[in-house]
């Protein structure tokens, strides 16, 4: 077929975002929205941590607490740590397989601007009525439409949205790892963050449709008057929590196998040494990605359903400890007499590996049924996830993100406000957390919003709340640092500023839209590292140099994303009083979803090529 | 890419997968189908899990009409083995059997769904509304889950059918029937499921 190809014509700044399909400025537009929703969530703990100073506070409400105690758990498990994943993937996993694009661009944007959509719609039930307020599990009964307020409308097509999004990102990412890797690049040379991100978008693939499937049944029995989780109409209330901890525990390892994959990157690249057992680290992946799934029941130990079923899932779930192990100890045998270079990003990867070590101890302690009566729903547990969540996935997410920051923006973070940040972050998450282990031992109950004097749980709550205190201290500085490095730090002109390893640091800094002029031959694993000590330190490229084909940005994902938005109000506003009947909202938003797929399927878009002459004289600018 | 391929010498043995872009869509479409494999799981579940919860409306063996549902599955199987033939007039370059077969694969599909919609109204009358009890907010969904598919698959083929009514077959478009023509395999086993839990095991127990 004959292209019908054309040159990009000059295009705005806000309409080049607003419809771009390149993956790098989809990665950057997730990080911001992801780390915007990340500082929201952050305040939101913080007000509550501030009820929680001194017993029988009254600075909030117990339903205000309720509502924020969800909303920041929703917020920080969908809206803020899988979009800041998602925007390192977007960003590091093409360059790393030496790709130009991803496989699906257009799908890419789409992904962005539905998490965002969905975000936003969950975000705005402030407004009507009231945040979602029986907690990120929504359980019914108290999530039903008979307990639960309006906020749980906005949970349920929030999250739908946001989720599909996810979804299709996650395909996206499976089909460019296994279809899209330059020549040389096998499967046992992958990098470990790209093994990683496979997994965890497969995990998505088997994890996120049944939520879709459980926050259908909600949202029907909510809006529509079905009788799923109605017990006197023949429902069943376990039923929900089946299939929410059956999406629930996957997205654990969802999150964190990323997190893994980030520290396996930046602790090699600043030990000087290849990553101690490979081989070992992609099976301990595989086995956890496996297991993810057969541990839900433990999220039910007290639901009751029996001692057989509780026995299997707790070894299940011990089981995990192994492969974990294993990851462990590769990380410190790919630090031992290494030559250890202590960078911010090495400071958050180093400090990964004790922290997550005392959240798995924690886990198994949680795992064996019979103990877990004493810890359920005391603050033992919310101390143990957030070892796991705060001292494994947010600690990886600040290693990347130090790490590839050069790469994204050009120049580097100061190392001295970095250093600093890190000692505020990591002082403060021990406090807030580690003596919320002692507190749930004590018997303070998790949900509560206050809690009476003379329990001897004063000191210890003052204290997790100062904690809180400091681990704002370090976003502020984190922010100060980004304002202040992109003032006064030096350019970044080579391609790789930290003597790294890995592929994605054998492009130009700034990385040319194509990312790579010509796809490299990949010789190794670290074949950027190969080439330095085989090799000239170049890749070796597979093709002439000759002109490249690209995608064309498209504006249509964002209108997808709005019908939806609409739509999914429309939804929400059978049960808000309106002027507007909310026919007219699930019409308009179907017809801009519809008309917008149906606009994509019948439009002729070949991308356009950038010619040899360009490609040259960019390669030549930027070398 | 898919437009620097030169087809003028004819089209390749499997044009679907001949490009890195059709490689793509075939990979990416097994992928999303096991995603949908896995909410169908889901809401095949929960309908095992409440058949029984019928309180005091009524239950399956009392409404379900068996000779309909047959009638249906033999129009819905018919329609997987035109859609199959279509993609054989593909791979030998006959665009006008391809775009036949298709048309066929729709008119069958869209009579599916017209029977489906009779169905569920007879249902209807026959006192077992959504909202009726557990079981019949699970059966409807379930199977009304499946009827939404068949619709979206109607559309996208017609879609498909109407912009390339003058195409021929390309190494652009042939991935696009092919993964069509995977998705209607898929509907079409989920069915299959559906007429032995849901139908099958409701009247027989």
């Amino acid at each position: 077929m004959v292209s019908e190809a054309t040159n990009t014509r000059k295009k705005s700044v806000l309409w080049d975002w607003l419809t771009t399909v390149d993956h790098k400025k989809i990665a950057i537009l997730y990080l911001i929205a992801g780390a915007l929703f990340f500082v929201k969530a952050g305040l939101m703990a913080v007000l509550f941590r501030i009820q929680l100073i001194a017993p029988e506070m009254e600075f909030i409400s117990g339903q205000t607490f309720n509502e924020l105690v969800t909303m920041h758990g929703t917020i920080m498990l969908f809206l803020a740590a899988t979009p800041l994943i998602f925007a390192f993937a977007n960003f590091a996993v093409p360059l790393q397989i030496g790709a130009r694009d991803v496989a699906f661009p257009f799908v890419n944007s789409l992904g962005f601007w539905l998490f965002l959509s969905g975000g936003i719609l969950l975000s705005i039930s402030w407004f009507f009525g009231g945040a979602p307020d029986a907690g990120w599990t929504s359980y019914v009964p108290l999530a039903s439409r008979e307990f639960g307020g309006i906020g749980i409308d906005f949970y349920v097509l929030g999250l739908q949205i946001s989720g599909f999004g996810t979804l299709v990102s996650g395909i996206n990412f499976i089909v460019t790892i296994i279809n899209m890797r330059a020549p040389g690049m096998t499967m046992m040379r992958l990098p470990l963050f790209v093994w990683t991100m496979l997994i965890t978008s497969m995990l998505i693939v088997f994890a996120f449709t049944p939520l879709a499937a459980g926050l259908a049944l909600l949202m029907l029995d909510r809006i529509f008057d079905a009788q799923f989780f109605i017990p006197g109409e023949g429902g069943n209330v376990v039923l929900w929590q089946h299939i929410f901890w059956i999406f629930g525990h996957p997205e654990v390892y969802i999150l964190v196998l990323p997190a893994f994959g980030i520290i396996s990157e930046v602790i090699p690249a600043f030990s000087k040494k290849r990553l101690f057992g490979y081989t070992s680290m992609v099976f301990a992946v595989l086995i956890i990605g496996f297991l993810s799934f057969m541990v839900w029941l433990h999220h039910m130990f007290t639901v009751g359903v029996g001692p057989i079923a509780n026995s299997v899932f707790a070894i299940a779930t011990m089981t995990i400890a192994v492969p974990t192990g294993i990851k462990i100890f590769n990380w410190l045998f790919t630090m031992w007499g290494g030559k250890i270079r202590f960078t911010t990003a090495m400071h958050f990867a180093a400090s990964f590996v004790p922290t997550f070590v005392l959240g798995g101890v924690t886990g198994v302690m949680l795992a064996m049924a019979p103990v877990t009566h004493l810890y359920h729903d005391t603050y033992f547990v919310v101390a143990h996830f957030h070892y796991i969540i705060v001292g494994g996935i947010v600690l990886g997410l600040f290693a990347g993100f130090f790490y590839w920051y050069p790469k994204m923006f050009g120049h580097k973070l100061n190392e001295t406000l970095g250093i600093i940040m890190f000692w505020l972050f990591y002082i403060g998450f021990h406090l807030t957390f580690f003596i919320q282990h002692i507190l749930g031992l004590m018997g303070m109950p998790r949900r509560v919003y206050t809690f009476l004097e003379g329990q001897g749980l004063d000191t210890m709550n003052f204290i997790s709340t100062i904690g809180a205190f400091l681990m704002s201290a370090a976003i502020i500085v984190l922010v100060v640092n980004i304002v202040y490095s992109a003032l006064n730090s030096e350019r970044v002109t080579v391609k790789d500023p930290w003597d790294a390893r890995t592929l994605e640091w054998a492009t130009h800094t700034p990385i040319p839209e194509y990312n790579f002029a010509q796809t490299p031959q990949v010789r190794s694993l670290d074949p950027v590292f190969y080439e330095k000590i085989h090799g000239n330190g170049e890749m070796k490229p597979v093709e002439p140099l000759d002109e490249i084909h690209m995608p064309n940005g498209s504006i249509l994902p964002l209108i997808i994303s709005i019908g939806l938005f609409i739509a999914g109000f429309g939804f929400i506003s059978f049960h808000l009083d309106l002027f507007i009947s909310p026919y007219v909202f699930i019409a308009v938003g179907g017809i801009l979803t519809f008309g917008a797929m149906a606009a994509r399927s019948l439009q002729n878009d070949h991308g356009y090529h950038i010619d040899k002459e360009t490609v040259e004289s960019m390669e030549k600018e930027l070398s | 890419m898919a437009d620097s391929v030169d087809v003028s010498k004819g089209l390749p043995a499997n044009p679907e997968k001949a490009t890195l872009d059709g490689k793509n869509k075939f990979l990416g479409m097994f992928v999303f189908l096991a995603g949908e494999t896995t909410m169908f799981a889901t809401f095949f579940g929960t309908y095992l899990g409440l058949r029984s919860g019928t309180a005091d409306g009524p239950v399956a063996a009392d409404i379900f009409q068996l000779p309909l549902v047959f009638i249906m599955t033999m129009i819905l199987l018919t329609s997987s083995l035109t859609s199959v033939l279509a993609t054989f007039a593909m791979k030998k370059n006959q665009f006008g059997k391809l775009k036949f077969w298709m048309w066929m694969t729709f008119l069958l599909g869209a009579t599916f769904l017209g029977l489906e919609i009779y169905e569920f109204v007879e249902y209807y009358e026959h006192g077992l509304g959504y909202t009726t009890s557990a079981f019949a907010s699970s059966f409807y969904t379930l199977v009304g889950l499946h009827g939404a598919h068949v619709l979206f698959g109607l559309g996208w083929i017609l879609l498909l059918l109407l912009r390339n009514r003058k195409a021929g077959i390309t190494l652009t478009n042939a991935p696009k029937f092919y993964a069509f023509s995977l998705y209607w395999h898929f509907i079409d086993v989920v069915w299959v499921f559906i007429f032995t839990v849901v139908y099958l095991m409701g009247i027989g127990g």
